[in-house]
């Protein structure tokens, strides 16, 4: 056996199983909201063209309309300001085997669950690393927060000073860089936290890691169910050229024996 | 006196419901004056150019000289019922419905004789104010009224016919987060409205307002976001069928000539304001417009709220003007499909109102509660064109005057 075609029979098997880290496209799910002179993050949205009537008897099928970040989605590099420089950076020049790679976990749900702006620090990362050993080079890091638990206006969680929500310190996207991350991921609806704007620099996660050439991903789910370390993440965007996001479905292979 | 409406019953449901039908619609290109003329409220005749004689009903030519110079012009509303008389029976299914029907002559203190409907408070020998309202087919027709109000007036059969009153009605606000909401839906309650529903989008976004609809008796949040069909097919599967009135409140106004505004916001705009209200009539017209001879509570109006830069654009809110231009056109479409049911489209025309996205520009604005009231008063009169504010109605006065020169004063204005 090739090691693909063992690992197509442990998919078919539940030996490897694969767990869908992505929230349904759907109009009602939250998106980012900027102040309300700026343009807005369009919502996902669904025009029927036909539905085997007069418009096109035999076929069914919808116009869709929404942002290159709605929904369960990918951060290029060229999302941010600090990125825009970075070679390959929009969604269509990065390079396919980029898209594929091992992922760390790193829990911060109970830390979530006491302090809606709970903050990721160097010191958790190397606490977690002191009990599954340093983030290697290439892999991805997702922060569970099961943020995704939370529905309607509680995912955003806004107050009258903006909205309140997990996410990363500045030293904690540093210490990622040192370690040469491919990405980083959250369940909520930015990489950055919610108050994210007031760090230096505003929204570190943004602003370091695309500037640094690394991805995001956010508006995950199914988090709790990934091991620490082990899975592999598949996480390619839609081939947009010149795109500098995109909503994409985004699956972990996991091990199971 | 008018007897009081009493709260209508609950349907049999094995009963048929009513079927629509139209008073007679046909009328000469002259007569349609009338229905402009009632659409908003005004008593225009046709007077002389040559020889001022005031005529009634409208004619190609004058009925003194036979000139064709005819302008509408603003005419005395007084008048004395002469002869009054009771139909019994009549060969038009529409009146058949509603027997017996009264009508009389009316000496109109600027000159003609007319054949009015008389409301029931008055009778012969009366002297009476003139209205012309729309009937239920979107024509002018003149109306006898009680020179002095009379109590529950506008219960009078022949007044709910010819209105849209919101008492035992029930309706549906669509955008509770418009300035005007929280006013609007108490006046509507203050005016009898049985119940009101409001549209909320985006539940997911807190908004301090939402307390101010919460746990009170006869109102009810719903979802509802205009920009997505989906939202609006599934809460016309739960209320359309018992939606007497809607009003449009929904509106995304961003300033921002056309140059220098993005596309991105410019779309909203249309997605909201234009599309929105197709989706809304797509969605709840063809119920209402089913339901217009359903008993006392039947589906009576559908109205939107547009700016008054639907008739020209202020240059400083170019793509907003633009949205509100398609929305009027959307509205001219749906009421010329809406009145073959029998049902109205009333477009409530304000000047800038006094919210977040005016703040730059000098008074005189529409405060929210002045909007409401001039939406429920177009309901109560049974209007189709409400200009409220002085801006609006200075605006449709240049309008209906000459367009070209509006168009260049707004294009003038700093």
């Amino acid at each position: 056996m090739t090691i693909l075609s063992d690992l197509a029979a442990r998919i078919a098997t539940g030996a490897v199983r694969v767990v869908d880290l992505t929230h349904t496209l759907d109009p009602d799910f939250p998106v980012i909201v900027l102040p309300p002179e700026f343009g807005q993050c369009a919502r996902f949205r669904m025009e029927e063209v036909s539905a085997y009537d007069h418009r096109g008897p035999a076929w069914k099928w919808h116009n869709l309309s929404l942002n290159e970040h709605t929904g369960t989605h990918f951060d290029a590099p060229s999302h941010w300001i600090s990125g825009r420089d970075v070679p390959n950076g929009a969604v269509d020049e990065i390079a396919p085997e980029a898209l594929i790679g091992p992922v760390c976990v790193i829990d911060c749900s109970a830390g979530a669950a006491a302090d809606d702006d709970f903050a990721l620090t160097p010191e958790h990362i190397r606490d977690w690393e002191a009990a599954h050993g340093q983030i290697p080079s290439g892999a991805w890091v997702l922060m569970r927060t099961d943020w995704s638990h939370r529905s309607g206006a509680d995912y955003l969680n806004m107050a009258e000073d903006g909205a309140h929500s997990p996410g990363p310190t500045p030293d904690a996207i540093r210490l990622l860089l040192d370690r040469d991350i491919r990405g980083f991921g959250t369940e909520t609806v930015g990489t950055d936290a919610g108050q994210g704007s007031h760090y230096d620099p505003p929204f570190p996660a943004h602003y370091l890691l695309h500037g640094a050439g690394k991805f995001g991903l956010q508006c995950l789910r199914n988090l709790d169910q990934l091991p620490p370390t082990g899975a592999v993440l598949i996480a390619p965007p839609l081939k947009i050229k010149g795109g500098t996001g995109s909503p994409l479905r985004v699956l972990a292979l996991v091990d199971q024996t | 006196m008018t007897e009081p409406l009493s709260p209508p019953k609950k349907k049999d449901p094995q009963r048929r419901s009513p079927v629509a039908t139209l008073p007679p619609r046909t009328r000469s290109r002259a007569g349609l004056g009338l229905a402009v003329a009632a659409a908003e409220n005004a008593f225009r005749l046709q007077t002389c150019a040559d020889c001022g004689a005031v005529q009634y009903p409208p004619r190609d030519a004058c009925c003194r000289c036979l000139s064709t110079d005819l302008p509408w012009r603003e005419t005395d509303r007084t008048g004395t019922v002469i002869a009054e008389t009771r139909i019994h029976a009549s060969p038009d299914p529409y009146f058949r419905a509603r027997l017996p029907w009264r009508a009389g002559s009316v000496r109109l203190a600027a000159g003609p004789t007319a054949i009015c409907h008389l409301h029931g408070d008055v009778g012969r020998g009366d002297a009476v104010r003139l209205r012309l309202m729309l009937d239920k087919a979107g024509r002018g027709v003149m109306v006898a009224l009680p020179q002095t109000p009379t109590p529950a007036m506008e219960d009078d059969p022949m007044m709910r016919e010819l209105t849209a009153h919101p008492r035992h009605r029930r309706v549906l606000v669509t955008d509770a987060r418009a300035p005007e909401a929280p006013a609007l839906v108490q006046a509507l309650l203050d005016a009898g409205a049985a119940h009101v529903w409001v549209g909320e989008a985006e539940a997911w976004r807190r908004w301090p307002g939402r307390a101010g609809f919460e746990g009170r008796e006869n109102v009810t949040l719903v979802p509802l976001d205009v920009t997505d069909s989906d939202s609006l097919a599934t809460l016309a599967g739960e209320i359309g069928g018992k939606t007497d009135i809607l009003v449009n409140t929904a509106r995304h106004v961003r300033p921002g000539g056309v140059m220098a505004a993005d596309t991105v916001q410019a779309r909203d705009a249309m997605e909201v304001n234009a599309l929105g209200l197709m989706r809304l009539g797509q969605a709840f017209g063809p119920g209402m417009a089913g339901r217009t001879a359903d008993g006392v509570n039947r589906a009576a109006c559908f109205a939107t709220v547009l700016s008054a830069h639907a008739l020209s654009p202020d240059p400083g809110y170019g793509a907003f003007a633009a949205s509100q231009a398609a929305a009027r056109s959307v509205a001219q479409t749906l009421r010329a499909e809406f009145a073959r049911g029998g049902l109205r489209m009333t477009c409530i025309y304000t000047g800038p109102t006094e919210d977040d996205w005016h703040d730059g520009l000098p008074p005189p604005k529409v405060a929210p509660k002045a909007l409401a009231r001039g939406i429920v008063k177009g309901l109560i009169d049974g209007l189709e064109e409400v200009f409220v504010g002085d801006v609006a109605q200075d605006l449709a006065e240049r309008w209906r005057r000459d367009p070209g020169i509006l168009e260049r004063e707004l294009g003038d204005m700093p």
